[in-house]
């Protein structure tokens, strides 16, 4: 059952309850049950919303940071990670395979606010080696949601 | 001048429910739960496949079978799936949809005055086209008390010294029934008793919630008896490239591959690049459309039931066919009255047949947004009869 809730959750987050349940073809207090448990063993971590910024008068820019570190003694990449993701601003962080390190996922209202996150903050760790910044320019997809796409059916109304 | 067309093709009587589709044809703003096809796009590694293949040019004829890959991955797929061998070079035939294979079936095997069974309520194609082969259709009437299956009893009572053949409809368009293996079994039986032929249409197999498909053609001694009709349509939303198949022992495909190569030549190339990406990698996308099926389909049964609409359990297709026979109206009128005053479109039973008289189908190849809204029209409408009819 936990496969199938996540699968539906993980698209929707805001179904009713009594609806998960009928799709399921489970009782509510058993989804409930299994929900609850998910959340406490951070199974589900959080429920947000997925927004097109770019629709709204908000200034935003987002980037995506490679970064190379050196693992110190007694400080392995998990120590590293923390001391970065504390930050507000950093949206993500994750431990990647091949030619560098981390990913860090970064918001910041301008290029300039970015900019000195980098140069001031991330840089300035010890451990931290050199870091490469992309600007994200446009989202076409996030989170498996395509942002501009058109939900028009076009079959006709009746076929046999 | 002489009357230029054929008796036998004016005497066809057109679709029941004409005047029902007129009235929905008028109204641009009717939602709909009317609709006999996926609500998917295509898989993208299947529509890439298909562009690919225009991209490489490859726009002419293939062999009237098919191309040998897609042959080829066909058998790979009923074996894997249905345990069912068919020998690629001479047993199996890619069509323009499962439409055209049962035409192409019926007019293979038919002589003039032969009988062939159609169990009814079922898709709307079976009688016409045996028609057209000059065959007799004999009609079935299946009942819910049974979950619309085909039973020995039903069988046996409607098979006379003339009988032929048998189609078998299932998973089942309108009702949603299936056959399991047990119910096969006894049918295939007699189908061997009475040294009948058996064209199963199984364009709905992926999408079946209870258990696993079976194939009649996986019965002992079923194989060189059936004619075996699958698609591309339903089970990998691909209704609009019309590709479907047909399995059979190879003196039967052989006649019916003439046929095909005369009128036809060939099904589209296009299509059939594509749907060799389908039967490659598509297994997963067929699994996610399935369970996504299945969770509406239990939506829909539960919300049918709550607002007191009898329905037996469906289990395969994307259809539930729910009883209206306590309002005492026709079903045309029923959906008649549904789509004037809550403009909701659905499909009266009587579509697919006389026995499908008392019954509605609703179609969930919907999102559940979509079903929602319907459903709360349809529970409004209910109540307002039950209120009329002095129910409530």
């Amino acid at each position: 059952m936990r496969e199938k809730i996540l699968a539906i959750m993980e698209k929707n987050s805001r179904i009713d309850l009594k609806d998960l349940a009928i799709l399921l073809g489970e009782s509510e207090a058993a989804v409930a049950n299994e929900i609850a448990e998910m959340e406490k063993e951070k199974v589900i971590c959080g429920y947000h919303t997925l927004i097109d910024w770019d629709k709204t008068g908000e200034e935003k820019v987002t980037a995506l940071i490679e970064v190379k570190v050196t693992p110190q003694r007694d400080m392995g990449f998990d120590k590293i990670a923390e001391r970065i993701y504390q930050y507000n601003e950093v949206e993500a962080v994750y431990l990647m395979s091949g030619s560098f390190d981390f990913t860090i996922i970064l918001e910041g209202k301008t290029m300039r606010q970015v900019a000195l996150f980098v140069s001031e903050k991330l840089s300035t760790i010890d451990s931290v080696l050199s870091t490469s910044t992309h600007f994200i320019l446009k989202k076409y997809k996030d989170h498996g949601t395509i942002m501009q796409k058109e939900d028009k059916d076009e079959r006709m109304l009746i076929s046999l | 001048m002489r009357n230029p067309l054929a008796e036998r093709v004016i005497n066809i009587p057109p679709s029941g429910i004409r005047k029902f589709f007129d009235v929905v044809n008028e109204m641009d703003d009717a939602i709909s739960l009317g609709v006999g096809e996926p609500d998917f796009d295509t898989p993208w590694h299947i529509r890439e496949e298909g562009i690919y293949s225009l991209e490489k040019g490859r726009t002419f004829y293939t062999s009237n079978a098919g191309l040998k890959e897609l042959k080829a991955e066909i058998c790979n797929y009923l074996k894997r799936r249905y345990d069912v061998l068919y020998d690629p070079d001479t047993e199996v035939m890619a069509t323009v949809g499962g439409s055209e294979a049962i035409d192409v079936a019926l007019r293979a095997m038919l002589e003039p005055g032969d009988e062939v069974l159609i169990p009814q309520p079922s898709y709307v194609s079976y009688v016409p086209c045996t028609i057209l082969a000059n065959g007799t259709p004999v009609v079935i009437e299946l009942e819910e008390k049974d979950e619309f299956r085909l039973t020995p009893e039903k069988l046996l009572e409607k098979i006379t010294p003339k009988t032929k053949v048998l189609i078998m409809p299932f998973p089942n368009n309108p009702t949603g029934a299936i056959m399991e293996r047990e119910d096969l079994e006894k049918i295939a039986k007699i189908v061997e008793e009475k040294d009948l032929f058996v064209i199963s249409d199984e364009i709905y197999s992926e999408l079946t919630y209870k258990g696993h498909h079976v194939t009649i053609a996986s019965l002992p001694g079923m194989k060189e008896r059936t004619v075996l009709i699958n698609g591309f349509s339903k089970s990998y939303a691909m209704t609009g490239w019309r590709l479907g198949y047909a399995a059979a022992p190879k003196e039967i495909l052989r006649q019916m591959l003439k046929i095909h190569q005369f009128a036809i030549m060939c099904a589209p190339t296009t299509s059939q690049y594509a749907a060799v990406s389908a039967l490659k990698n598509g297994d997963d996308d067929v699994a996610a459309m399935r369970e996504a099926y299945d969770q509406r389909r239990r939506y829909l049964v539960h919300a049918l039931r709550e607002m007191g609409l009898e329905c037996f359990e469906p289990y395969g297709a994307f259809y539930v066919f729910p009883s209206i026979k306590k309002f005492g109206m026709t079903s045309d009128d029923f959906a008649t009255r549904l789509l004037r005053e809550e403009k909701v479109a659905v499909v009266p039973g009587t579509a697919f047949g006389d026995s499908g008289e008392g019954f509605l189908r609703l179609s969930y190849a919907y999102s559940l947004e979509s079903l929602k809204e319907a459903l709360d029209r349809i529970r409004r409408f209910v109540e307002r009869l039950e209120k009329e009819q002095g129910m409530r």
